[in-house]
C-alpha cells in the first residue's frame, strides 16, 4: 500500500482583479478621503501587501452619516416595501452570480479556507439576503405593530472573522427595515464590503443608502459616537461592546451587540461518538477557531474521556493546514499577527498553568500567520485559557461526572453565546437546552447557521438579536421606543 | 474507561448468549445521521486532481470486483468479463488488472479456468443471493457448491429479517457456519444496507458479522436501492476500524453496487484515507463491486494520458 497524497488543487485567483488602492463608499460613489491617509490589507497567508484602504477621518464619518441620511429622508424611508425588497433581491442575486468571486476574495483577505468562503460564508450572505428581501414588504407582521418604522440611519461595524457573512447580517435586516447604513468592515479585512459596494452600484441602489468606510478602531469610535445616528449594531470583542454601550447610555440610540463567547461543547457517554467528533472538530477549528460561537472548552463525561480523546486526537491528524486557496485545506491562516500573538500568549500561559498541549504534527508555512490545532488537556474552570476568550483554534478540555455539574461549568463564565450538547437521549437535550444560559444551544451538531433562526447572547455575549424575526426588530422602532 | 470492549476483552463472552450479544450491539455508540451524511458529504469535495488522480484510478482499477449477477449469464458472458479482467484495456499493458470476477456459484467453474494461472481471484456470490431466504442446509451446500468449484471468495448474504426481528444470534451462527463451509475461500459478508435503513443498524450488523469472522464487510447486492451510499460506507469504515482497535484483526469492506463514474469510484477512495488511512487502500482490504465503472475509470486514465477523451466505442463492452 503506498499514502494516498493529494496533489496541490488551489482556486484560482484570476476571477479577483484586486486594485491598488481603494477609496471610501460614500453617497453611491468612492471618494478619496478628505485628509488623505490610509492603511494597508495584507494576506494573511503570505503577508503580501492586497491593496492600499483609505482611513476615513471624522469629515469622512461626517459626510457618510449626512450621506446616509438624505438617503433616508428622500428615498429609503417613502419607498414601499415591495419597492426596497426588490433591490435585496436583485442584491441576493448577484452576490449569487459573483459567489466565487466573493469566495476567493475573502479567502486572500481572511485567510480562510476556500472550501469553507465557497461551501458557508458566500451561500449564507445570499441567504440572509434573500431571507431578509422577502421581509421588506410584510413588516407588519413581524410583531412590531401593524405599521413598523424604521429607526433611521444605522453605524454598522463588524469583525474580521466572517467579514462578508457579518456585513449581510447587519445590511439585509437594516435596509429591510427601511434603515440606511454606515458600515465599517475590520481594518484587516475591507476587501469584500468594498466589493459589496460594487454590488450596490451594479444593483442600482440608490446613493447613500449603503455607505461603508474603511479604518480601524478610531473610525470605528467616530462612527458609533455620532450624532446623527439612531441606532448601533456591532459584533466583535466584550471590550469594545462594553465602550459602546457606555457611549450610547442616556441617548435615544440604540444598540445591538454581539460580542465574546466560551462555549461549552458537552459530550456526554452517550452520545454518537464519531459525530461529536466531527462536532468538536467543527466547533473550534472551523475558520481556525476565529468564530464568537466556537466551542473552545470541550466539557467530556468522564467515562467516555479516554475514547473520545483517542479519537478526536485522531481526526486531527487528519487536518490539512495550509494555503487557504487550496480546496482540500481545511484549516487557513490566523487572521493577523497581532492575533497570532494573542493565541501564542494565551498558550503560553495555559502550559504555565499547568494544563498539557498537544498538536497533531503539522508542518506550517514559512511565511504568513499560522497555528497548529491545539488540544489542552487537564484544564480546570480556574486556568485563563477556560475563561478568556482565545479565538484560535485551540481547545480546552475539561470532564464532568453529572449532566448537573456539566450544566454548573457550561454556565460559569462570563460569556453566554453559544453551546453544544451530544446525547442520543431527546429528553436530555430538552432539559439541558432549558439550563444552559446561552443564546444558542446546538444539539448534535455545531455552528450551524441559518438565516430564519435568531442569534445573540446572554451576559457579557451582548443584547440583541440578529438573524430570523428577531433580527428584523433590532432594526424596527415599537410602540415603546 | 472506554465505550468499546477493550483489547483484552474474551470476545466470546459477548457473543455466548442472545442476550450478552445484543447488549452489546446496542450499546455501541450510536450514529447521529445529520451529522455522518454531513461527514461524508464534506470528504466528497475533496478536489483531487492531477497526480493524485492518477493514482486513484489505477488503485480503484486494481480493487474492483468485476461482477455481473444476471439470470440471464452464460458462459460466454463469463469467458468475456474473464478477458477483461486480465487485460482491462487491450491498448494499455500498464493497466492493473481488477481484484476479481464476482459471478453466481454455478459460473464459479468457467471463471476459474479463464483465469487460470492469474492472480485476479473468483469470488461467488452464495447462501440464496440476494435475499438469502433459504435454510441453512442449503446456504452451506450453496457456499459448499461455489468452493469446491474454485471460489477463492465467497459473498454470502445475512438474514435481514432474522436481523430485523432482533435474532441477532441466528445472524451470527448463519455467519459462522457459512465461514466454517467456506474454508478455506474468504468470507465477504453483505449486509443489505438498503434494507437495515438506519445508520445504527449498519454499525450494528458490521460488528455482528466481523465477530461471526466475516473477513470482508460488504454493503450490499446490488438488487436493492438504495445500494453502497458514502454514509454508509462511512459507518462501515469506523467499524473495521474500531475492531482493529480491539481485536487487532482487520477486516475489509466492499460497497458494492451503484458506483459507475471514476468521481463516485475516487470519493469512496478519499473515504477510506480519511477514516482508516491508508492500511485500508490496498485491494486486500479495500474492494469496489461494480461493473460499468471500470470503462469510465479506462477513459479517464486515456484522457490523463493524451489529453483526450476517446469514444465509448474505443473501450470493450465486456
Amino acid at each position: 500500500m503506498t499514502d494516498f497524497e493529494y496533489a496541490p488543487a488551489p482556486e484560482s485567483r484570476a476571477i479577483v482583479d484586486i486594485k491598488s488602492s481603494y477609496g471610501l463608499f460614500i453617497d453611491g460613489a468612492f471618494a478619496d478621503p478628505v485628509d488623505g491617509a490610509s492603511f494597508k490589507s495584507v494576506n494573511p497567508a503570505t503577508e503580501e501587501v492586497l491593496a492600499d484602504i483609505a482611513e476615513a477621518g471624522q469629515a469622512d464619518v461626517d459626510n457618510a452619516v449626512a450621506a446616509a441620511r438624505r438617503a433616508y429622508t428622500r428615498t429609503w424611508s417613502t419607498m414601499s416595501g415591495r419597492d426596497r425588497g426588490k433591490y435585496l433581491f436583485r442584491i441576493a442575486r448577484i452576490i449569487q452570480e459573483r459567489a466565487r468571486e466573493l469566495a476567493v476574495l475573502e479567502s486572500i483577505d481572511n485567510g480562510k479556507p476556500i472550501r469553507e468562503s465557497r461551501d458557508v460564508d458566500i451561500p449564507l450572505v445570499a441567504a440572509y439576503f434573500f431571507y431578509y428581501a422577502g421581509w421588506a414588504d410584510k413588516l407588519g407582521y413581524a410583531g412590531a405593530g401593524p405599521d413598523p418604522k424604521p429607526y433611521g440611519v444605522a453605524a454598522q461595524v463588524i469583525p474580521w472573522n466572517f467579514p462578508l457573512l457579518m456585513l449581510s447580517w447587519k445590511i439585509a435586516p437594516a435596509l429591510a427595515a427601511g434603515n440606511t447604513v454606515v458600515l465599517k468592515p475590520a481594518e484587516t479585512t475591507p476587501l469584500t464590503a468594498l466589493l459589496f459596494a460594487e454590488i450596490c452600484q451594479q444593483a442600482d441602489l440608490p446613493p447613500g443608502v449603503v455607505n461603508i468606510i474603511t479604518g480601524a478602531g478610531d473610525t470605528g469610535r467616530m462612527l458609533v459616537e455620532h450624532g446623527d445616528i439612531d441606532k448601533v449594531a456591532f459584533t466583535g470583542s466584550t471590550e469594545v461592546g462594553k465602550a459602546i454601550a457606555r457611549s450610547v447610555a442616556g441617548t435615544s440610540t440604540k444598540a445591538t451587540l454581539e460580542l465574546g463567547g466560551k462555549a461549552a461543547n458537552i459530550v456526554f457517554d452517550d452520545a454518537p461518538l464519531d459525530q461529536a467528533v466531527e462536532g468538536i472538530v467543527n466547533g473550534i477549528f472551523f475558520n481556525q477557531g476565529h468564530v464568537c460561537c466556537a466551542g473552545s472548552r470541550l466539557l467530556v463525561q468522564e467515562s467516555v474521556y479516554d475514547d473520545v480523546l483517542a479519537r478526536l486526537k485522531r481526526r486531527l491528524g487528519t487536518l490539512r493546514l495550509g494555503d487557504p486557496l487550496d480546496k482540500n485545506t481545511d484549516v487557513g491562516a490566523i487572521n493577523s499577527a497581532e492575533q497570532l500573538a494573542r493565541i501564542r500568549e494565551l498558550s503560553e500561559v495555559g502550559e504555565a498553568e499547568g494544563a498539557q498541549r498537544w498538536s497533531p504534527e503539522c508542518e506550517l508555512p514559512d511565511r504568513g500567520f499560522w497555528f497548529p490545532p491545539t488540544v489542552f488537556t487537564g484544564v480546570s474552570q480556574a486556568h485563563r485559557i477556560a475563561r478568556e476568550e482565545i479565538f484560535g483554534p485551540v481547545l480546552s478540555v475539561l470532564t464532568f461526572r453529572t449532566p448537573a455539574e456539566a450544566v454548573e461549568k457550561a454556565n460559569n463564565t462570563p460569556y453566554g453565546l453559544s453551546a453544544g450538547v451530544w446525547t442520543e437521549k431527546g429528553s436530555r437535550i430538552l432539559w439541558m437546552s432549558q439550563q444552559l444560559r446561552a443564546g444558542v444551544v446546538w444539539a448534535n451538531t455545531f455552528n450551524k447557521f441559518d438565516p430564519t433562526s435568531p442569534f445573540g447572547g446572554y451576559k457579557e455575549s451582548g443584547y440583541g438579536r440578529e438573524g430570523g424575526r428577531h433580527g428584523l426588530l433590532s432594526y424596527l422602532r415599537t410602540e415603546r421606543d | 474507561m472506554t465505550v468499546l470492549p477493550t483489547f483484552d476483552t474474551d470476545l466470546s463472552d459477548i457473543t455466548s448468549t442472545e442476550a450478552s450479544l445484543r447488549r452489546f450491539l446496542h450499546g455501541l455508540p450510536g450514529v447521529d445521521q445529520v451529522g455522518a451524511e454531513a461527514r461524508a458529504a464534506s470528504l466528497a469535495t475533496r478536489s483531487i486532481k492531477t497526480t493524485a488522480k492518477q493514482f486513484a484510478i489505477d488503485l480503484a482499477i486494481s480493487m474492483i470486483d468485476l461482477t455481473t449477477l444476471e439470470g440471464q449469464d452464460t458462459e460466454g458472458k463469463v469467458r468475456a468479463l474473464c478477458a477483461k479482467a486480465l487485460r482491462p484495456d487491450p491498448t494499455d499493458r500498464d493497466v492493473p488488472r481488477v481484484a476479481a470476477i464476482c459471478v453466481y456459484p454455478d459460473l464459479v467453474g468457467v471463471a476459474k479456468q479463464a483465469l487460470a494461472g492469474s492472480t485476479v481471484k473468483v469470488a461467488s456470490v452464495a447462501t440464496g443471493f440476494p435475499s438469502g431466504r433459504t435454510s441453512l442446509a442449503v446456504k452451506e451446500a450453496d457456499t459448499r457448491d461455489a468452493v469446491a468449484a474454485g471460489a477463492d471468495e465467497v459473498d454470502m448474504v445475512i438474514d435481514r429479517g432474522a436481523f430485523l426481528a432482533g435474532r441477532y444470534g441466528q445472524v451470527f451462527d448463519e455467519i459462522v457456519a457459512v465461514k466454517q463451509a467456506a474454508q478455506p475461500a474468504h468470507l465477504k459478508v453483505i449486509l443489505e444496507t438498503g434494507e437495515l435503513s438506519t445508520y445504527d443498524n449498519v454499525r450494528r450488523a458490521s460488528w455482528l458479522a466481523m465477530l461471526a469472522g466475516a473477513d470482508f464487510i460488504k454493503t450490499s447486492t446490488g438488487k436493492v436501492a438504495p445500494a453502497a451510499t458514502l454514509p454508509v460506507t462511512l459507518t462501515m469504515l469506523e467499524a473495521v476500524r474500531d475492531f482493529r482497535e480491539v481485536t487487532g484483526r482487520q477486516v475489509g469492506v466492499k460497497p458494492a453496487g451503484g458506483i459507475r463514474t471514476t468521481k463516485d469510484a475516487i470519493k469512496y477512495l478519499v473515504l477510506v484515507n480519511e477514516t482508516t488511512g491508508s492500511d485500508w487502500l490496498d485491494p486486500d482490504w479495500f474492494r469496489i463491486g461494480a461493473s460499468s465503472l471500470l470503462n469510465d475509470l479506462l477513459m479517464q486514465r486515456q484522457r490523463m494520458a493524451t489529453g483526450r477523451y476517446a469514444g465509448p466505442d474505443y473501450f470493450t463492452i465486456d
